[in-house]
């Protein structure tokens, strides 16, 4: 290493000591105490007490309230993230056909997003209010008496999806992107080789959006188990449990009732939880994901 | 409609062999009648809940429970917006909101910006890798921190202050804006350090002279991110914070909803207030807005 090169180096260190320090600060020391305290008895006022597995055995043996968390985020996740990717790129098709009004369809759909997520969650509350609400008032104007939603075990969940349904915005903001950025000379190919409006957008629009598709779908899932703010504010985890999302568990552990080991441990399953489903859609993806040059060279 | 499907229409036509259904611009049509229904009606099913934001935040208290539902109430109780102001400390919790906003974007984008310079433009050993540690942590749920954190801010006295909430984000704002922040960096042309250099710059003469002022865009959307994210956060202010004078707007509504279950007409007022800044944001910066949004939702 010459001289300059060596200072470069150093400077480069220097440059990134903020993210290197809060890495372990933040990170890496974190994920090993928690791994230490998943391990433990701990309550904050004492020092953690080592019990093996004790808090993994008591999760997956005598906790029922795990099962039911882990159930409700499942179905919450496995409903709402291909749902809302679904919409989002619907919607943003159909704006990505030359539409006019463009601006104001994107702002449109794009708005329900800036409400705060607490603003949100209320308004929401109020929206799915049995007698008053404009939900079921909407619903009656076609005759059909609307659900107790956030009341009613049934209900409480998909009511739960639909307000999450109320954000595709994001999302489908970035597929119209993702969608003005196929070259149109594809298209045209495409059209040489006569090929119709079905078989273009099977063989030019979906490959070339896979890749946005699959980290949006990767995003989804790490977030989506995540869900915390709305079954908090709206439903407390009730009624009966039916919207009792596993953050909710954690936080409660460890928030009400101090039991930081067992919150560690639940932490630590999430975290396996979501790195295996990213795992799976990463793994899956060398079957649907479309790389741009990657066709070629291989095989 | 471009001009070579008029001319493949033609061809069909006079050949006769297309049936009219098939036809490219009879399709166009039809699909544009199918098109604008289906995106109107969308634009209502979202818009609808935030006109009920609206319209309830004006009602007075004897028309919130009137069915069927008065859109345009009468009268126009304007005066819930300053009854949320009177009734809870809306003001501090604005105040509280904005001190950690703030400092959390200082600390987000001056740290992001300097890491992701360092990733970017210069030559260290082992720099692929930190940064592939770096990509690898988006994936890192923050409940796995959590607790640990949580402690370690127990231990120096730092619960119950601004401080678990602003000074992490001094530590490179997070993955997602490091990234941002990098990409665009990538795409300057490394002659202008070549040439900055020759000229004597050193690395963070550089950053500060040559990189930095080009990348206001960038900081832009990480700044509106940083906004967004803070204004509107809710898990991490619960936890940290115990005292009534030390909420944000987020606990601070949040508890005024539990005081207040049947008063939608203030509690709609009060969220929508809260919403105000980042509604105004969005018209403001609108082109920032969008960059940001489908950049960190393309280029993974």
């Amino acid at each position: 290493m010459s001289p300059t090169e060596r200072r470069e180096a150093i400077e480069g260190y220097i440059a990134i000591s903020p993210w290197i320090l809060g890495f372990f600060i933040w990170t890496l020391g974190p994920i090993l105490a928690s791994l230490y305290f998943s391990l433990t008895d701990f309550e904050v006022v004492k020092p953690p007490v080592f019990i093996g597995l004790g808090n993994f055995r008591r999760m997956f043996f005598g906790d029922r309230l795990f099962w039911q968390s882990l159930k409700v985020t499942a179905t919450y996740v496995f409903v709402s993230v291909p749902l809302g990717i679904t919409l989002a790129f619907a919607v943003a098709l159909l704006m990505n056909q030359k539409v006019k009004f463009l601006g104001f369809f994107r702002t449109a759909y794009y708005m329900p997003n800036l409400v705060p997520a607490v603003g949100s969650a209320i308004l929401w509350i109020w929206i799915f209010n049995p007698e008053f609400g404009l939900l079921n008032n909407f619903l009656a104007n076609f005759g059909i008496k609307g659900p107790m939603w956030l009341a009613h075990s049934k209900w409480a969940l998909p009511a739960l999806i639909i307000m999450s349904l109320w954000g595709v915005g994001g999302g489908m903001l970035i597929y119209l992107a993702g969608l003005q950025g196929i070259p149109t000379d594809l298209y045209e190919a495409a059209e040489v080789d006569g090929a119709g409006v079905a078989a273009r957008f099977w063989h030019v629009t979906v490959p070339q959006m896979t890749p946005v598709l699959f980290f949006n779908l990767v995003m989804g899932i790490i977030g989506s188990f995540q869900v915390f703010t709305a079954g908090y504010i709206m439903t407390g985890g009730g009624p009966r449990y039916a919207t009792y999302f596993y953050v909710l568990h954690l936080y409660y552990n460890a928030f009400h009732y101090f039991r930081m080991g067992h919150a560690s441990a639940l932490a630590w399953v999430l975290g396996i939880i979501i790195l295996f489903f990213t795992l799976l859609v990463f793994r899956s993806s060398a079957a649907w994901v479309y790389y741009e040059g990657e066709l070629r060279g291989r095989r | 409609m471009g001009q070579g499907a008029v001319a493949v229409g033609k061809v069909a036509v006079r050949r006769g062999t297309v049936p009219f259904l098939a036809r490219r611009s009879v399709r166009n049509v039809l699909f544009k009648l199918v098109i604008y229904p289906v995106l109107i009606a969308g634009s209502i099913v979202m818009l609808m809940p935030l006109a009920w934001l609206v319209s309830s935040s004006l009602k007075p208290s004897g028309l919130i429970f009137v069915v069927p539902p008065q859109w345009i109430p009468k009268p126009i109780a304007w005066e819930n917006y300053r009854k949320v102001w009177e009734l809870i400390p809306f003001a501090l919790y604005t105040r509280n909101t904005l001190i950690i906003t703030i400092g959390s974007i200082i600390g987000g984008v001056s740290s992001a910006t300097l890491v992701a310079f360092g990733f970017a433009r210069l030559r260290f050993p082992g720099r692929d890798v930190l940064f592939l540690v770096l990509l690898s942590t988006i994936m890192i749920p923050e409940q796995v921190t959590l607790i640990p954190t949580y402690v370690l801010f127990r231990l120096i006295g730092w619960l119950d202050t601004f401080y678990p909430l602003i000074v992490p984000t001094f530590f490179g704002g997070g993955a997602f804006s490091i990234f941002l922040v990098r990409q665009f960096f990538m795409r300057l042309p490394l002659e202008l350090d070549d040439a900055a250099r020759i000229d004597g710059c050193g690395s963070f003469g550089i950053f500060f002279r040559i990189l930095l002022p080009q990348a206001r865009p960038v900081l832009g959307v990480l700044a509106i991110f940083s906004f967004m994210g803070n204004w509107n956060g809710f898990f991490l202010p619960l936890i940290y914070l115990n005292s009534p004078e030390k909420y944000t707007l987020s606990i601070g509504i949040n508890l005024f909803r539990g005081t207040q279950f049947a008063a939608w007409n203030l509690l709609m007022a009060a969220s929508l207030m809260m919403a105000l800044p980042c509604i105004v944001l969005y018209f403001v910066a609108q082109r920032y807005f969008i960059q940001g949004i489908v950049f960190t939702g393309i280029k993974g």
